[in-house]
């Protein structure tokens, strides 16, 4: 259903940001890309929805080279992406943003259960401005909301777990596979989290602008981490318990 | 009153008849509707043109209408409105403006002069809604003056909401607060084409543990222009905070000029000021989630003004 191919970005006087990217995610597949800071996971993200543009290589949705598209039109064909990092409105409501997302006037019942699966209590936020008056975490779950409210065909999550408190965290993994079991939707989830990782179909490891490997977790992980066996040994599990993957 | 007066009637003040309790509704210089409560007295001034509106001490959970109406070009309206508020009371007030040069060439121009005298431990919100329309040429002006004076404990707080059709505004708010009086002023404004709004606050506090929030957020668009000036003195143990918030857009420009001044150690005064264009990711955040360049700044202003 997504295909790149070549997709490289440069930026003027800087490195080569992405080199030669090429993937595909078939139908119903849930991929989590991962790798160390600065990798390039964020821009590849960015160049699926349409943020930026590549300087090279063709991005094909559907069958469709949607290259060229801009933002709203890729949207519009059924992509949404989560951020890294939300965007703070001044005067926007957590209810405005859930109806933007999901397209059309839902009832208010609706718009609290986007809220509640990410646990958050409907009555207490529905009505809150999105500004910095919401913490972190706040923030990030409903940008995570907004993502469930489009139902779209595919979803991209930056680092979805980031700033999120531990409960919430296994719930969210839940909310993951039950947007997973959905056959005719894909999901790309950007994340340093293993246990995100765990419910992935395949993991791609990304360093230095390249996908160094792709595959089950089990032979991703000993190349990401160079190492035999990463869960068994005291450096790795180190490493993995700290989500610096 | 006329369908552009009907019109305009229910634009500023949401009225489609008349309300219960007080009202004065003036059109094209004169009062042409007036109704007192048994709290709430509406007298017309000797001196000038003008009403007086006497509020009881007591007085809970009443409205007063007093819209102001210029119907037709060429009006050139002045009046010189009074609220006392008596001890205790606590009340809603549903001002508004409204403007039109219908299809003339004349300007209109509506000038209101506003005092408040709040008694101890009063309540009052007051609300005001200024449009301007009309085909004609004209300019459309409103200059409103508004004079407050607190009483101890006494609470006021001012919505005003300008976002269409006056071609030029200067407006200016005046405060005094004695002990533990509270100001809250929000300010909405838009501007478009070659439009022109100043508005300019004088707040001293000086009672102790008095205090006052001004919070303005503006949108200048085409070639309109926007000065905000606040002055502030804290002048013994209070609380001032004032913040000018403006999105400017195509070659529209906002000055925000703040004086705030501590005449005592234990004065805390706050300015902010944030004037920028719309922020490119706020626009791309609401184009991921299908909307256009068109559609996602409108929510935006839509939002930042509402
Ligand atoms: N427009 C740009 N101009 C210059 N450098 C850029 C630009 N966009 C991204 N970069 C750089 O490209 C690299 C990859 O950034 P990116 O945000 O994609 O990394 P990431 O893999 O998402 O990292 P993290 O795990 O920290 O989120 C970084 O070094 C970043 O500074
Ligand atoms: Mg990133």
């Amino acid at each position: 259903m997504l295909k790149l191919e070549n997709i490289s970005f440069e930026v003027e006087n800087e490195k080569e940001i992405l080199k030669d990217v090429n993937f595909t995610i078939e139908k119903g597949k849930f991929i989590a890309i991962t790798g160390p800071n600065g990798g390039g996971k964020s821009t590849l993200a960015r160049i699926i929805s349409g943020v930026v543009k590549p300087t090279r290589g063709k991005i094909i949705f559907n069958g469709e080279d949607i290259t060229d598209l801009s933002i709203t039109e890729r949207a519009q064909k059924g992509i949404s992406f989560g951020f890294q990092q939300p965007v703070r409105f001044k005067g926007i409501t957590v209810n405005d943003i859930i109806n933007i997302a999901a397209g059309e006037n839902i009832t208010a019942l609706e718009a609290s259960h986007y809220l509640s699966e990410v646990g958050l209590c409907a009555k207490d936020y529905i009505n809150r401005e999105l500004s910095d008056k919401l913490s972190g975490g706040e923030i990030k779950r409903i940008e995570i909301a907004t993502i469930i409210a489009r139902n779209s065909s595919l979803s991209i999550f930056d680092e979805p777990e980031a700033g999120i408190d531990l409960w919430s965290f296994n719930h969210l993994i839940e909310v993951f596979r039950k947007m997973h079991k959905n056959k005719d939707a894909s999901i790309i989830i950007i994340s340093h989290q293993e246990r995100i990782l765990d419910v992935a179909d395949e993991i791609i490891a990304m360093v230095d602008g390249t996908i160094i490997i792709r595959g089950a977790k089990e032979s991703v992980l000993p190349e990401l981490l160079h190492c035999e066996s990463p869960e068994n040994c005291m450096n790795c599990h180190d490493i993995l318990e700290a989500k610096i993957i | 009153m006329n369908e552009i007066a009907k019109e305009l009637l229910k634009e500023v003040s949401g009225l489609e008849e008349m309300p219960k309790g007080a009202y004065n509704i003036r059109e094209n210089s004169k009062s042409i509707a007036r109704q007192s409560s048994e709290n709430i007295e509406i007298v017309s001034k000797e001196d000038k043109s003008g009403i007086d509106i006497i509020v009881k001490p007591n007085t809970k959970s009443e409205h007063v209408f007093i819209p102001a109406l210029v119907s037709c070009g060429g009006v050139h309206d002045l009046v010189y409105n009074d609220f006392f508020i008596g001890e205790n009371a606590d009340i809603i007030i549903i001002a508004g403006c409204g403007v039109s040069t219908g299809d003339s060439c004349d300007g209109s121009e509506h000038n209101g002069i506003h005092r408040f005298f709040l008694g101890k431990n009063s309540r009052v919100r007051y609300v005001e809604k200024h449009i301007g329309v009309g085909i004609g040429t004209g300019k459309r002006v409103i200059n409103p003056v508004t004079e407050v004076e607190q009483e101890e404990g006494s609470f006021m707080e001012m919505e005003t909401t300008q976002i269409k059709g006056v071609d030029s505004t200067r407006r200016f708010t005046k405060a005094k607060l004695k002990d533990n009086a509270k100001l809250v002023i929000k300010e909405k404004l838009m501007t478009h084409g070659d439009q022109f709004a100043e508005s300019k606050f004088e707040v001293d506090m000086d009672g102790e543990d008095s205090s006052v929030n001004l919070i303005s957020r503006s949108v200048a668009r085409d070639y309109s222009r926007q000065t905000f000036i606040s002055k502030i003195n804290g002048n013994t143990r209070c609380v001032g905070h004032s913040e000018c918030d403006a999105i400017i857009m195509d070659h529209g420009v906002v000055s925000a000029i703040p004086e705030i001044t501590a005449n005592s150690l234990d004065a805390t005064l706050i300015h902010e000021a944030a004037i920028g264009k719309i922020a490119g990711d706020q626009m791309i955040k609401l184009m991921t989630l299908g909307l256009t360049e068109g559609e996602a700044e409108a929510k935006i202003i839509d939002g930042f003004l509402n």
